[in-house]
């Protein structure tokens, strides 16, 4: 959906942190996405090839960590998956809170 | 030799601080703002249609129409009374940004107006990702497209203060289980206030039209 404007700001995030390293080549991107958080998905590293040519970017591999989506019922704190339905399988509760699957950074850079 | 540098740093952060120095050019103005987004058909122009007429002797409204194409919306949006309607076209993005937005805030003169409506682009996904620097999101939901929609779009649903539920005159002709998309918002996005109403008939737009008063 919106692949483009978020593989640019993978590169721009890339780029700076390794000028501030004197880094000579990015080998590898780490990316945390939360299962909640993006439509982006593999197509990201069509776009990169592009878009990180005659950068020292060049090359480099995506990595995602996905973080399945998780919440926790406000009655009795069972920590669940959620399907189709926000219901605590436990004790049937509807008051949850979402605890994981909102992420969407970059953890890390490999750098030469 | 390779060496790991840890970073941490979220994606859009760079849509993020521009959509802070539009916050800080709308508040310097003294304006309120709101970013109306929901699914294509929903009702985001017929709302702003509606709103218009009901606010327009108590405040001075600019609207900022975004589409991937066409001027019809902010056509729409000047007829209804708007003092001042920007169309901006994304050139086929599927949602705005806060580069466009700050684009669009170059054509008005803030000082103004008292409200800023941004319509976004028609789209449950890609809108909630990139903040504008508005004050309030508003997604309007609208009963025909069913129930399921929070489970489905949970992003959208989980960042917005305020829900209007359109279309509600269509509720006896159609199978929407309220209860299952009530349980569905209340678990993504405790508490945010909603307003059932119906762009057609009028029902209903009173509390939301003094919400808008109340806020701006």
């Amino acid at each position: 959906m919106h692949e483009l404007p978020v593989t640019q700001s993978i590169l721009q995030i890339a780029l700076k942190h390794a000028n501030e390293a004197n880094a000579k080549r990015i080998e590898n991107i780490h990316i945390v996405m939360g299962e909640l958080s993006s439509s982006v998905d593999d197509s990201v590293q069509f776009y990169w090839d592009i878009i990180a040519k005659d950068t020292i970017a060049e090359g480099a591999t995506l990595h995602f960590r996905r973080v399945p989506a998780e919440m926790q019922c406000q009655s009795c704190s069972e920590k669940f998956h959620p399907d189709d339905e926000y219901l605590c399988p436990k004790c049937g509760g509807a008051q949850v809170k979402i605890t994981a699957g909102e992420e969407f950074y970059v953890e890390a850079i490999d750098v030469d | 030799m390779t060496e790991r540098i840890p970073i941490v740093e979220n994606i859009l952060s760079a849509n993020d601080r521009l959509a802070e120095e539009n916050r800080a050019r709308i508040n310097a103005a003294g304006v309120f703002s709101i970013n109306l987004m929901a699914s294509p058909g929903a009702g985001k122009t017929s709302l702003i249609e509606q709103t218009l007429p009901l606010l327009k002797d108590k405040m001075r409204i600019a609207v900022v129409d975004g589409d991937i194409a066409t001027s019809l919306d902010a056509d729409r949006a000047a007829a209804a009374g708007a003092q001042a309607s920007i169309q901006v076209n994304t050139g086929g993005e599927c949602h705005l940004d806060a580069v466009m937005l700050h684009g669009a805030l170059n054509q008005l003169d803030l000082t103004q107006f008292d409200l800023l409506m941004v319509e976004n682009v028609g789209n449950l996904v890609c809108p909630a990702e990139f903040r504008l620097g508005t004050h309030k999101s508003v997604l309007i939901a609208s009963v025909p497209e069913g129930a399921d929609k929070p489970y489905k779009y949970p992003g959208m649903y989980r960042g917005v203060n305020a829900l209007i539920i359109n279309k509600i005159d269509l509720l006896p002709y159609i199978d929407f289980d309220m209860d299952f998309f009530r349980r569905g918002v209340e678990a993504l996005n405790p508490g945010v206030i909603t307003f059932p109403l119906s762009c057609r008939t009028g029902e209903g737009m009173n509390a939301w039209i003094n919400w808008l008063i109340e806020n701006t």
